[in-house]
């Protein structure tokens, strides 16, 4: 167990630097480099431009710059957004539980309603339901995220009126409700997709395990069919989908970028958005680090708890 | 698709007795029949086609151009009048415009599957043949970007190009090469400790035959697979960033832009958000049913 704590975090290390290069080059790729936002500023002259790339370390050789830019991300420093001079850490900090709460929201629906689907549609392997289902799961992965929540709006906040089209809440309006009522449309179109792929993969876990021997001595023990389904097959079944939980994080950080930005949304997905319409790219580079190392955390921690849950993986 | 991965025991079945080699000699007729079997790819297969030739003969049938404004017909529903489609805030024909984006969208989506399915399979080729530390190095890069949300990455690229065709193009080709990438890397790892992989080496045979006569071409069936579902992962990215605003720019429709441009009317003109988003939805559904198709059609594990 130890060694493979050991080899698993040295792995999301080099992980870690080759994501801080990337991000690093994606920041000196904008034309003109970090400063030519400066260079728009009226007044500005060449010199001063040279003084403020000299203190800001620019002039320096790229591999000097990526050290010292690394040394300060380590540290904490994470430079201040161009539009109002607060810590990039402070301005994401803001918005990251909004992104969170509607994260948190989306997978627990979907795990839900993707596990039991899947768990119907292995049980009834073949049955009109497992194909509908089957079908059905295909056709949510090809719908564009921001469509369906467009789509969404139309039908129950439009037509309907049945719920609010964005924001996270009411103003004036503090109630729990109020912040539940917001909650629910972007939530629901978030988890589409995570539906989707989880109803999927938890059909195959099912049938992976459904054959198995420890399946029919079960049954041969007499237990009802109910029982060797939720208390034998279901168990095992499940072990993998913590691994899951893990890979999806990417696609759901995407997804939520996109419901954010239809559902107005106050999170970190349209912060990102506003900040590459005012070119402010030390947030946009915080919010590509923070969500690889988002995404980074999360399959470690996956990895770590389907290890302790499967002792089978234990030994590898 | 000039082969699949049956091809070495096809090359071996000349050696069988009668019945047997019958059997295994055409793998490709039975790909055929496991393919049609498969009710939806062959649906989502004819989906596309149709697409396809709607975009590219559609536009040259209907009388309007998709930037000919008529103030008169603005906002005219679909399925009454000239305009089968409705029109826009504008009065541009929106089925003019939805085929114009089309023949963006599908171009788009093909050649950036096309550069990624080449980057990914160079990647995955040297990663899985040479194995070792440049393997292992080439992977970790694919495994670091992937960390980023596809999304978030496409996004900042885009932010810093002027968007066209090609460079949105490039960025998604950029952006999504990785997973054929891992694909190609398994099986490359798998197949070159097979024995005809073997077989090849010990006759002398350099490594760059090994690699494309003996390990690529047997790693071709996942390869397609992997492709096309790139195909449709291109075509929902350029409609994410167009709708996102840093994609294709107006007054040049794509479906993407399109739904920008509907978001506002959405109360008053709901077909202007309705027909752009069908049409992503049936042109990627398309590609992901025949992808899926595929893969059940040419692994020849899959029983149906």
């Amino acid at each position: 167990m130890a060694s493979f704590l050991a080899g698993r975090m040295a792995q999301s290390l080099v992980l870690l630097v080759l994501v801080s290069i990337i991000g690093f080059a994606v920041l000196h790729l904008a034309p003109g480099g970090p400063m030519a936002q400066f260079a728009l500023v009226p007044g500005m002259s060449q010199a001063q431009l040279a003084a403020m790339s000299h203190a800001m370390g620019l002039d320096q050789p790229l591999p000097v710059q990526y050290w010292q830019w690394f040394g300060r991300l380590l540290a904490g420093d994470w430079g201040r957004s161009y539009r109002d001079s607060v810590p990039v850490l402070a301005v994401i900090a803001a918005r990251l539980p909004a992104t969170l709460e509607l994260m948190v929201a989306a997978v627990a629906l979907a795990v839900v309603t993707g596990v039991a689907v899947g768990i119907l549609g292995a049980v009834r392997r073949h049955s009109v339901f497992d194909a509908l289902s089957t079908a059905g799961a295909m056709a949510a992965l090809s719908i564009p995220t921001f469509w369906f929540g467009l789509v969404t709006i139309y039908v129950f906040s439009v037509k309907l009126g049945w719920l609010p089209s964005g924001n996270r809440s009411t103003p004036g309006d503090a109630s729990p409700w109020g912040y539940v009522h917001h909650l629910i449309a972007p939530a629901c179109v978030l988890a589409l997709v995570e539906v989707a792929v989880w109803s999927r993969y938890m059909r195959s876990a099912m049938l992976d395990v459904i054959d198995q021997d420890f399946v029919r001595t079960a049954r041969a023990k007499g237990l009802t069919e109910r029982r060797v389904i939720l208390h034998h097959v279901v168990r095992n079944a499940l072990l993998p989908m913590i691994t899951l939980a893990g890979l999806e994080l990417p696609t759901l950080l995407g997804g939520a970028l996109v419901t954010e930005t239809v559902f107005t949304w106050p999170g970190m997905g349209r912060l990102f958005l506003d900040s590459l319409g005012y070119r402010d790219y030390p947030v946009v580079m915080g919010i590509l680090m923070v969500s690889a190392l988002l995404v980074l955390l999360g399959s470690l921690l996956a990895d770590l708890l389907g290890a302790v849950a499967d002792p089978r993986i234990r030994l590898g | 698709m000039t082969d699949t991965p049956l091809a070495p025991a096809r090359r071996f079945a000349a050696f069988l007795p009668g019945p047997r080699r019958a059997a295994m000699r055409r793998p490709r007729s039975r790909a055929v029949s496991r393919f049609l079997r498969h009710r939806l790819a062959v649906a989502g297969f004819a989906v596309i086609l149709l697409m396809v030739l709607a975009c590219a003969l559609g536009p040259l049938l209907i009388p309007y151009d998709q930037l000919h404004i008529d103030l008169r017909a603005r906002f005219a529903g679909p399925f009454a009048g000239p305009h089968v489609f409705g029109t826009d805030q504008l009065g541009r024909d929106l089925l003019v415009r939805l085929l114009m984006a089309g023949r963006i969208s599908l171009t788009i989506g093909f050649a950036a599957m096309a550069l990624s399915t080449l980057a990914g399979t160079t990647v995955g080729l040297v990663a899985g043949y040479r194995g070792g530390i440049v393997g292992a190095a080439l992977m970790r890069l694919v495994d670091a970007v992937l960390c980023f949300p596809s999304v978030f990455l496409l996004l900042a690229l885009a932010a810093f190009i002027s968007p066209n065709v090609v460079t949105i193009t490039l960025i998604i080709a950029a952006t999504g090469w990785m997973e054929v990438a891992r694909v190609v890397e398994g099986q490359i790892r798998a197949l070159k400790t097979r024995d005809f992989a073997l077989a090849a080496e010990l006759m002398g045979a350099s490594a760059r035959y090994v690699m494309v006569n003996e390990l690529l071409r047997n790693a071709v069936g996942p390869i397609i697979v992997a492709a096309t579902l790139t195909v449709a992962r291109a075509i929902l990215a350029e409609a994410y960033v167009s709708f996102l605003g840093y994609g294709i720019q107006a007054p040049v429709a794509s479906w993407g832009n399109m739904l920008n441009n509907a978001q506002q009317y959405l109360g008053s003109a709901p077909w202007l958000a309705i027909f752009p988003g069908l049409m992503i939805t049936l042109a990627v559904g398309g590609f992901n049913f025949v992808g899926d198709g595929l893969r059940d059609a040419l692994d020849a594990r899959v029983e149906l």
